[in-house]
């Protein structure tokens, strides 16, 4: 396996960002190159047959994944490029597509994110290279995000079953029961901050993926898509029931005013002054490595509920390998993206780290029955397994999901900083949601 | 025989200078989706631009810190230009060096410097607080941010326009002060008399860089974002704006027309100051 230079690869990607603006006003070029309409057949000639695979991907544990890759089939040669992380990848993939060239055989997508490519045709169907039949092989949640019908747009790659993480030591000190319920939350959130202004029980300026996922926990259904058809509603019973709590923690300064991944979060979260987080199952890693010095403080439950003894969840992030329709070998990209997401592959990267979209490995006993010393030896898997099976059915993002995301903050976040109603924040959203989708040409309604 | 001379400079201007707006005018009649590919859509976009609160805001916002940052931010430059040209001041070279210091800090990370400063958990606000026990004012909520950003680009820019006047005092002639101390000038007189007429093109100029800089206002609430994400919205400055819908939203037909257009504002903001500014009397 080779890598890219940084230096060349930020060349690249300039050259693409200008070619792309030329591609831009020369009316749209989206016909790809490859020779398209795989069969399994065809896939496993381009296997024998090898070439080069070139991928965009931020994950870490694919680098095993395509050393392995290549071992098995000694003449094909992956390309492991990181072409940035979430926003800034998916931006250089939609310029190299518009651009017609230097598009990657295979890139992660974010769940959030494939309803941009998928609509847009930038990636291709899978489902004739032999991915149909992987739909029992993947928990429910993920592959309903990679598939339209009888499309699959993507294969899954891991997945974010929300966890309760908290800092057990804080609750002891105090003597708060960990809360089982939102409103026992808002109880502790309390209490905490009763007892010792400074710890707060989470933090949140304002975070669209956390406040969709947890919306999704409470029942919410806001976004309906229909192919180009799409419904935006954040009037429902289920985004009701979350902005009523979440409201009582905006008013009462509960939650800290620390943006996640900053500096100070990390501090918080060491510290014990930032007292839970309800995330992704991938967060185990990040706490691991980046709040190292609490390790043995925390612990894992599942979410707190919106009615008494539910075991609703959702998912917050995770991502998928796509291929792009511009992508030069199509054969040989679903077959490296199969390889990676199923069977040995997808072992092997749940064995370095990875949390798995896949049911053989969610059920295996290594995995469930792996102690996680930082959260003082618990099993901890048992509980993010347990929330995999528990999430809600039929949620779907919006077809231009990356950008309503971007401009969470400038509505939405009016509530965080002033006595802006979340309700109000969330229609605010909604509406320049609405109107940037009819401007993109969907039909969008309220 | 002309064009042989000037072709080179031509064709270097043209590619340099012209292509690039001529391309951005190009651009902006176009409309990109994400459903149904590129339009010609004539001026449409520079309808949508006229008339589109969310650029017109960041607009008055720049415009709103333009009136109270510049004056601010020339006249202490002016005060501190005026005070080590006076030839009174004790180490003078040392005060020139100091406050020229945070220009040469490149703007991304005065911003980052000031961000920790300002921080009201972690930062020094946060520690101010803790130590005497008071609240002070977030300096990041969205009253208070643009005060904030004023603050950082007043740091960066003083020197450099301190720089600007000083050495357009240094080129009055002495005799001019001499002159005007046998006819009586205190030194308030000489200043107001003698040395401010003397350097107003430099004036003019300070001014119109700084009209333009403002409008262009970028690096620091960027940075900022970060830290204050819901008081430094996308739209905050036009320019962000643009970023904004270029980056994430993929309109760039739409994010070319609003540079044009506030390209042209710039203009004409821009030469109405330079009139006025070279106007004698």
């Amino acid at each position: 396996m080779r890598t890219r230079t940084p230096r060349r690869l930020l060349g690249a990607l300039a050259v693409l960002a200008a070619l792309s603006l030329t591609a831009t006003a020369c009316g749209s070029d989206d016909s790809g190159t490859g020779t398209g309409g795989g069969t399994p057949k065809d896939v496993a000639a381009a296997l024998e047959k090898g070439g080069k695979v070139t991928v965009w991907a931020w994950e870490p544990t694919l680098k095993k994944v395509a050393a392995d890759f290549e071992k098995k089939y000694p003449n094909v040669d992956v390309e492991l490029v990181n072409a940035g992380t979430g926003d800034k990848q998916y931006t250089a993939l939609q310029n190299a597509v518009a651009a017609g060239s230097g598009a990657p055989d295979v890139a992660q997508i974010e769940y959030y994110a494939l309803g941009q490519f998928s609509i847009g045709e930038t990636v291709e169907d899978l489902s004739p290279y032999g991915a149909a039949k992987y739909g029992t092989s993947f928990t429910p949640g993920p592959w309903n995000a990679v598939t339209e019908d009888k499309a699959v747009f993507a294969l899954p790659m891991d997945s974010g079953p929300m966890a309760f993480f908290y800092n057990k030591k804080v609750f002891d000190e105090h003597g708060v029961k960990v809360p089982t319920t939102w409103d026992a939350y808002v109880e502790a959130a309390r209490t905490l901050h009763k007892a010792d202004p400074k710890i707060f029980i989470t933090n949140d300026t304002g975070d669209a993926g956390a406040t969709t996922s947890l919306i999704w926990q409470a029942g919410g259904r806001p976004y309906k898509t229909d192919g180009t058809k799409v419904t935006v509603d954040f009037g429902d019973e289920g985004t009701k029931k979350y902005t009523a709590t979440w409201q009582k923690l905006l008013d009462e300064k509960l939650v800290a005013p620390i943006s996640s991944w900053s500096d100070a979060w990390y501090k918080g979260l060491a510290d014990g002054s930032i007292a839970t987080l309800s995330i992704g199952a991938w967060m185990p890693a990040n706490l691991s490595s980046g709040v190292a010095a609490a390790s043995g403080d925390w612990r894992v439950a599942p979410l707190p509920q919106w009615t008494e003894g539910g075991k609703a969840s959702a998912e917050n992030g995770g991502s998928s390998l796509a291929v792009p329709k511009a992508a030069k070998n199509k054969e040989l990209a679903y077959a490296f993206a199969e390889f990676a997401t199923t069977g040995a592959g997808a072992t092997s990267r749940v064995a370095e780290g990875a949390f798995p979209a896949t049911r053989a490995d969610l059920e295996s006993r290594a995995f469930l029955d792996k102690p996680f010393p930082y959260f003082g030896g618990q099993q901890a898997n048992r509980v993010f397994a347990e929330s995999a099976r528990n999430v809600g059915e039929d949620w779907s993002y919006l077809p231009f999901q990356v950008y309503a995301n971007s401009i969470f903050n400038d509505t939405a976040g009016k509530a965080y900083v002033s006595p802006t109603k979340l309700d109000d924040g969330l229609k605010t959203w909604q509406d320049a949601s609405v109107k940037y989708g009819n401007d993109q040409g969907f039909t969008v309604d309220e | 025989m002309g064009w042989g001379f000037a072709g080179p400079f031509v064709a270097v201007f043209g590619l340099v200078f012209l292509a690039p707006i001529g391309y951005a005018g190009y651009l902006s009649l176009f409309r990109d989706r994400l459903i149904g590919g590129t339009s010609f859509v004539g001026l449409d976009n520079y309808g949508e631009a006229l008339t589109d609160p969310r650029f017109w805001d960041g607009l008055t916002r720049v415009g709103l810190f333009l009136l109270v940052q510049v004056p601010i931010m020339l006249g202490i430059a002016l005060l501190t230009a005026l005070a080590i040209d006076s030839g009174r001041l004790y180490g003078k070279t040392f005060f020139r060096v100091s406050i020229f210091l945070p220009y040469a800090v490149p703007a991304v990370v005065a911003s980052l410097i000031w961000g920790f400063m300002y921080g009201g958990q972690f930062g020094l606000v946060g520690n101010i607080n803790e130590a005497l026990g008071v609240s002070l004012p977030d300096p990041l909520s969205p009253s208070l941010v643009l005060a904030s950003i004023g603050n950082i680009v007043t740091w960066e820019f003083v020197g450099y326009n301190m720089l600007i006047f000083y050495s357009a005092l240094k080129v009055v002639p002495r005799s001019l002060y001499e002159a005007a101390a046998i006819d009586g000038a205190g030194e308030w007189r000489i200043v107001t008399s003698v040395k401010l007429p003397a350097i107003r093109s430099a004036l003019v100029i300070a001014t119109i860089f700084s009209i333009i800089g403002s409008f262009q206002l970028f690096n620091e609430p960027s940075i900022l974002q970060k830290l204050a994400p819901n008081a430094i919205t996308n739209d905050l400055t036009p320019n962000l704006y643009t970023y904004s819908l270029s980056f994430s939203g993929q309109q760039h037909n739409y994010a070319a027309t609003v540079a044009i257009v506030m390209g042209v504002i710039t203009a004409i903001i821009a030469y109405a100051v330079q009139l006025r500014g070279m106007r004698k009397g």
